[in-house]
């Protein structure tokens, strides 16, 4: 395949034509979905009336625009390359299509901590945040630490984390029965995973973890690169590689939490994201930022799905991902058994 | 393996004391409820009825209920051993496969359409879904037992959420889906189950008849067509006892996951590698472990039940724990 070598001073990145293709195309794609979700609501504005209102123009349906969609719009952005990265992060760590955060216990986690948090707690969305990411903190440490012994092997650590994401969930639907009805409501509307009403005051927080999340992850990525050719490869380059696996999913934990903090257990882009990523880019290796895009493309299309399909009903827009996920990953694997 | 060299003695033995097991928990869960009943008193009622509540409390609503925790018990835990074996997936469940998704969702239609009025209308129903769901996923994910378990999650997700979205257009619907969404036993001795649970005796049965050859087929397809097993024809027979058992499990109790996943565990630790062993083990443990559950369903609330299938995934998660730490993932 042919490759393509960027060169700034001296960084240099031996990228193939085929991925760079993709990632200005799934750039395009975020950026027109962004524009769309923008233009979507209530109201329909036209691009030049959007570019006006992140331009700065004052008035009402430009606050709108700057105050509610924006917000939703980034949110859907990020927390779905959010996602897409942690997806991509714990599929190579477990080298298993299955071993996504939300299959292997983490979102369930996060949910328990939240629910610990609105039941016991008051249940502001600081104690919701904080609750969440130490729900999904303990449901890594425990799956990570009850598959310890054959070291984090595939198959051991996705059974064990299958086995912790169906205890937690049982947990979660107790708690949520033992609950006051208005509670048992409010949990139950949040664990579908939405984006309805996120607006700048919910997300500083979470942009900014993400963002240093991210950037951690780039510093580490030709480390991770090495590590994808073999154990012994790696060890051989130089790289510490049980540091790397701890570290690696301290970052994927980190973005799964935080965006379940916010938007409730949003399933399926974690676990779609990455396999539609790599399948699109044919790349071999790790397609972190791949499975970032086509993330962020997913959470953003679907959201915008959930605004329109029932309008002006809103969808939890979990309800679109699992959906319209499950169908592009079907069509995909029908797709390669013709192929082979 | 050690399990392959277990003499026959000793796997009927254990045979033998599962059974016993499962009358003890059996009689415990027909006593355990709102009121309690003695067990020697649910032994008089089962043996010489006198007709005091008691005893009509045991007979026409716990008794029943305990057949049906049985009955959905091994079909599941059989299912799950089929689909394993023929997969040769240990992670594969009819659950996982999206098999018992299917069955839910054509309930959920089929009452949208005013189809569910008769139990056998309901099962037929169920049955329709879980083989749909299992030629979609087998024709899709066939080849790979990886992308097989992909293929049924995603099915299961897609279901899942477009029954969602039919639940908020129709609210109706939603209220008879909310019956099946959640896997329970509650409520369910009532309903006229004489169908499903023939279904589930014939299936079971045809499982441990077919065992022989699947245990053949386990050994890897060119081992099998050496030994004379018709793979093609064993593996359709298979898939249709597995949608059948899956079906029927799912109408009589609604969706119960894992149980498919966690009983062939526990079994292959006793039965070793063959087949027919695994096969009987699980039509034993399976009703053990959902009988146990469905007493804890109705012991783990203060006010009313908890369903049956939280309880479920509630014990199996750590029992698939210890199993897997103990013995790894046990690979077929």
């Amino acid at each position: 395949m042919s490759a393509v070598v960027l060169r700034r001073g001296r960084f240099s990145a031996n990228v193939e034509r085929r991925t760079l293709l993709l990632v200005a195309v799934m750039a395009l794609a975020v950026a027109g979905l962004g524009l769309l979700g923008l233009c979507y609501g209530a109201t329909w504005a036209s691009p030049a009336k959007v570019f006006e209102a992140l331009g700065g123009a004052r008035g009402g349906s430009n606050v709108v625009i700057r105050e509610w969609r924006l917000p939703r719009v980034l949110a859907g952005l990020v927390f779905g390359a959010a996602l897409g990265v942690a997806g991509a992060i714990f599929q190579n760590l477990t080298r298993n299509p299955m071993g996504s955060p939300d299959v292997i216990g983490l979102d369930a986690g996060a949910y328990t901590g939240a629910l610990v948090a609105i039941t016991v707690l008051s249940g502001t969305s600081a104690q919701l945040a904080f609750g969440s990411v130490v729900g999904g903190v303990v449901a890594a440490a425990a799956v990570y630490l009850l598959s310890l012994g054959g070291g984090l092997s595939g198959l051991r650590l996705v059974v064990i984390g299958i086995a912790v994401n169906a205890t937690l969930t049982a947990v979660n639907s107790w708690i949520v029965l033992r609950a006051e009805l208005e509670v048992a409501i409010a949990a139950v509307g949040w664990s579908a995973g939405s984006l309805n009403g996120v607006d700048w005051a919910d997300l500083r927080i979470p942009f900014a973890i993400i963002a240093v999340l991210l950037v951690l992850l780039v510093a580490r990525s030709s480390a991770v690169h090495q590590a994808a050719l073999g154990d012994a490869v790696a060890a051989s380059t130089g790289v510490h590689l049980e540091r790397l696996r701890l570290q690696m999913v301290l970052i994927g934990v980190g973005c799964t939490a935080t965006v379940t903090a916010v938007a409730g257990p949003i399933a399926f882009i974690a676990l779609a994201a990455p396999q539609i990523g790599r399948r699109l880019a044919r790349s071999p290796g790790i397609p972190l930022l791949p499975a970032a895009l086509t993330g962020a493309v997913l959470l953003q299309g679907a959201d915008l799905l959930a605004q329109v399909l029932l309008a002006p009903v809103p969808l939890p827009v979990g309800v679109i991902s699992t959906a319209i996920g499950g169908c592009y990953l079907i069509w995909l694997l029908i797709k390669e058994v013709r192929r082979t | 393996m050690t399990g392959t060299r277990r003499r026959s003695g000793a796997r009927v033995v254990l045979l033998v004391a599962a059974l016993v097991l499962l009358v003890g928990v059996a009689v415990v869960s027909v006593g355990v409820g709102a009121h309690a009943i003695a067990p020697a008193e649910v032994v008089r009622a089962l043996l010489e009825p006198n007709g005091s509540s008691d005893h009509l409390v045991v007979r026409d609503i716990r008794l029943p209920r305990a057949v049906l925790a049985v009955g959905a018990g091994a079909a599941l835990a059989v299912s799950g051993v089929l689909v394993q074996v023929l997969s040769r997936n240990p992670l594969a469940e009819p659950g996982v496969l999206g098999v018992t998704a299917g069955a839910g969702f054509a309930i959920t239609v089929g009452s949208a359409l005013g189809l569910t009025a008769s139990a056998a209308g309901e099962l037929l129903l169920a049955v329709l879904g879980a083989v749909a769901a299992a030629l979609l996923v087998y024709s899709v994910g066939r080849g790979s037992p990886l992308r097989l378990v992909l293929t049924g999650v995603a099915l299961s997700s897609v279901l899942a959420g477009v029954s969602l979205g039919m639940r908020l257009l129709l609210p109706d619907v939603f209220d008879e889906y909310r019956f099946w969404a959640v896997g329970s036993l509650a409520g369910r001795e009532q309903a006229p189950n004489a169908w499903p649970l023939l279904v589930i005796a014939l299936g079971v049965l045809g499982a441990l008849l077919l065992s022989r050859q699947l245990d053949a087929i386990a050994l890897g397809e060119t081992t099998a067509h050496a030994l004379g097993a018709n793979v093609a024809r064993v593996r359709l027979v298979a898939l249709v006892l597995i949608t059948a058992l899956a079906g029927a499990a799912t109408a009589v109790a609604g969706p119960i996951l894992f149980v498919g996943l966690i009983v062939p565990h526990l079994a292959r630790r006793l039965a070793g590698a063959s087949v027919p062993w695994l096969t009987a083990y699980a039509a034993v443990l399976g009703p053990v472990l959902l009988v146990v559950s469905d007493i804890g369903s109705r012991v783990l609330l203060p006010t009313g039940e908890v369903p049956v299938a939280i309880v479920t995934a509630f014990l199996g998660g750590p029992v698939l724990v210890w199993a897997v730490r103990r013995y790894g993932a046990a690979p077929l």
